[in-house]
């Protein structure tokens, strides 16, 4: 029995015990509903294999919506043992282990896949490509992706979860404070997922640079588009460092090394340093493309084009520079000297400056403008003012001298969630609200989804803003309970009424995409919401090689030009279409992967060497395998044109 | 002849063995931590360029420009990345 007892959760209780059964009747039901629907051929052929930049792309969707929901349930946790001062619905160890989780799952595995969805779905659209770069890596990352995500969620039934915080600083993170497997998850879970996310970063920069649509130079790109290559440039150089530091973070904790020990020539103040060498950067990787989605939203719906293009892209090449200039921001109380404070003080509240262009810019573009007030747009412009804030607050935080009294404290938080969820959230879901039609044929309800804006902003700022002041008053973060005695208690409870609408605004969200699947009308054209780059110029459902001609390309905005200034898009005629085949390695890549994972987080070195053998075979495999790729003809090219030109029912 | 013979290429193997051999010194000979840090350092760099123009031929294509800024970048982030590392941890601690 010695052997499993190492898989057991170290510190159980009924609602770790309430999960398992949850999730084991959750995996039960999913296998019988597919068995019976027989579906197990189409899952295999249409979607596990698939190479086609749209099916990953929604796949990346079903990962951050469930994650999303995950990481949401740890919050409203969080916010409900701190509503009322003693309480004793979680302990000190489960507490840990929510907030940790909550900040990996909502970070990496729910921002993260959200954003590669859009990269994924729009970037080959909007150049008038027919797929990504290298589309079968395309299905190797979203499954090394996929396998670490999976790796991560499973520590909370076997063996326990991560309790260290999500930077899980060391010495905390070593074996003798954090003994329990759950760190061991965290080290080994990220690097797969973020292997995934370093091979994507390639890809689409690959994509982006060699696979425009003529005419296209690199200034007449689509703003998101300029966005998403900016973020995966800042990818390639910044994930390493993190792929690194998790390698020596896991040798240290496995194999007895001395990386960031306090003793023995260790530094355990390195691996804070080189954790926001990353971390930093990785602010930028998720706001940038939402600052993209955003651009393309508030241009559509003011009825002009984007104010400012240049110096758009100007703000976004300086703030990807300036993002690995800033890290020390996150531990000036560490101990370092006041010049080295100072020098990072000045690089933080300079970073400001671009992005003030950008909020300008986006004001200038509504100036004058024609506003429809659809729901992206509503997203858009509650995005503006609530993502200022969080931006100030931002300065004074960059202020070393003062951080001293902010740092780790609920001022902090307050700060982090109020750039985060009016900057990246509302952006997500104005992207997937307004792209939703391109995708799946029909649009999300109006009415239910202004609703939704609107209590997901009340709930924000009821959730929020009272974490300002109790804050600025000396409430840390990560403490599990107080006593009344403090006065925080009624501030708590604000707090937690507004975690209680925003998990209703989600829940809406979802009700929404149940209601408009029911009732949306399916007669919607391609361009429902008149908009102005060419991923609206092909069908809608898109077909799989996206454009039967290759679009011509002559400004920033092609589509809008061919349907008001009488730019011809489509010269000449349809050809035969050179398309990648299908493929199943990826996916069984992923899940030696997830095995390998596995095995190491257990120290099960004889199934670890196995696996690592199965990893190397597959690459070798790959490198000798010949794989031309198919031909979709003509005929059958304009049989699909003709029927998707035809009136919808 | 010349298409059967890489006169770069060879060249550029036995300069990068004379490299190896020279940082090898290091650890054969007695000499103070920071020649040897030294020496160690230039080999390496030296031997880095080397294989990135020789043996990669980076510079031998039309996106030779892409090549090379990809190499300043990277090369800009991580002497950022170290000397700011040991401003924080060394020199200002």
């Amino acid at each position: 029995m010695d052997f499993f007892d190492r898989f057991a959760v170290p510190h159980p209780s009924f609602l770790i015990y309430a999960s398992m059964v949850g999730i084991g009747l959750t995996m039960i039901a999913i296998v019988l509903g597919i068995t019976y629907f027989k579906k197990w051929g189409y899952l295999w052929r249409e979607w596990i294999t698939t190479v086609d930049h749209k099916r990953i792309g929604i796949m990346y969707l079903l990962v951050a919506l469930l994650m999303l929901f995950r990481g949401g349930v740890d919050a409203v946790m969080m916010r409900y043992q701190l509503s009322m001062p003693d309480n004793t619905f979680l302990d000190s160890q489960h507490y840990n282990e929510v907030f940790t989780t909550h900040g990996i799952v909502m970070i990496l595995f729910m921002a993260m896949p959200f954003i590669t969805f859009f990269f994924n779905y729009l970037i080959p659209l909007q150049i008038g490509a027919r797929d990504v770069a290298f589309p079968r890596l395309n299905a190797l990352s979203f499954w090394l992706f996929f396998m670490g995500m999976g790796l991560f969620n499973i520590s909370f039934i076997v063996g326990g979860s991560p309790d260290a915080g999500w930077t899980s600083y060391f010495p905390l993170a070593n074996n003798e404070f954090s003994p329990s497997v759950g760190t061991n998850y965290y080290m080994i879970a990220i690097q797969i997922a973020g292997l995934g996310t370093m091979i994507s970063g390639i890809n689409f920069i690959t994509t982006i640079l060699k696979m425009r649509a003529p005419g296209m130079k690199l200034m007449k790109m689509p703003m998101f588009t300029w966005s998403a290559f900016i973020a995966n440039v800042i990818v390639v150089f910044a994930f390493p460092v993190l792929t690194v530091l998790l390698a020596l973070g896991t040798m240290d904790r496995l194999f007895g090394t001395n990386f960031f020990t306090t003793d023995n020539g260790g530094m355990d103040m390195l691996w804070a340093n080189l954790f926001w060498v990353w971390g930093h950067p990785e602010v930028y990787i998720l706001i940038l493309p939402a600052f993209g989605l955003y651009s393309e939203i508030i241009a559509t719906f003011a009825r002009r084009n984007l104010y400012g293009y240049k110096s758009m892209v100007v703000s976004m090449v300086v703030i990807s520079v300036f993002s690995f200039l800033v890290w020390t921001h996150h531990f000036f109380t560490m101990g370092q000297g006041a010049f080295t404070n100072s020098i990072f003080s000045i690089t933080t509240m300079a970073i400001a400056i671009p992005t003030g262009v950008k909020i300008f810019n986006w004001l200038f573009t509504l100036w004058k403008g024609k506003i429809i007030f659809t729901t992206p747009m509503l997203y858009s412009m509650l995005f503006i003012p609530l993502f200022t804030l969080g931006g100030v607050t931002g300065v004074m935080l960059a202020m070393s001298a003062a951080d001293y009294q902010y740092h780790n404290t609920m001022f902090l938080v307050a700060h982090f969630h109020n750039v985060i969820i009016p900057g990246v959230v509302y952006a997500m879901i104005a992207g997937l609200t307004f792209y939703w039609p391109k995708m799946f044929g029909f649009m999300l309800n109006e009415r239910i989804g202004k609703w939704t804006a609107w209590l997901m902003s009340v709930g924000f700022v009821l959730a929020f803003i009272p974490m300002y002041i109790t804050g600025l008053d000396g409430q840390a973060r990560r403490m599990y309970t107080y006593s009344e005695s403090t006065g925080f208690s009624m501030l708590n409870m604000v707090s937690f009424i507004g975690a209680g609408i925003m998990a209703i605004s989600f829940a809406l969200l979802v009700y929404n995409i149940y209601y408009s699947i029911r009732y949306a009308s399916r007669d919607i054209g391609n361009d429902p919401w008149d908009a102005r780059s060419l991923e609206w110029a092909t069908h809608t459902p898109v077909p799989e090689y996206n454009f039967a001609i290759t679009p011509q390309v002559a400004s920033t905005q092609a589509f809008w030009d061919a349907k008001k200034n009488g730019h011809e898009l489509f010269k000449g005629k349809i050809e035969k279409i050179h398309m990648p085949n299908n493929s199943g390695w990826p996916f069984i890549l992923g899940c030696i992967f997830f095995v390998f994972g596995f095995a190491m987080v257990f120290s099960i070195w004889p199934l670890a060497i196995v696996t690592l053998i199965g990893i190397l075979g597959c690459l070798v495999y790959r490198s000798f395998e010949k794989d031309h790729g198919r031909y979709i003809s003509v005929e059958e090219i304009e049989e699909t044109e003709a029927k998707l030109r035809g009136a919808k029912k | 002849m010349k298409e059967l013979f890489p006169v770069k290429q060879v060249m550029g193997f036995v300069f990068s063995l004379i490299l190896t051999a020279v940082a090898l010194m290091v650890y054969f000979t007695d000499m103070s931590f920071s020649i040897g840090m030294t020496i160690l350092l230039v080999t390496a760099f030296i031997q880095a360029g080397l294989q990135l123009v020789v043996f990669m031929h980076a510079g031998e294509t039309n996106d030779k420009n892409s090549i090379y800024l990809n190499v300043y970048y990277g090369l800009i982030i991580a002497l950022i990345t170290i000397f700011g590392t040991l401003l924080i941890l060394v020199w200002d601690m």
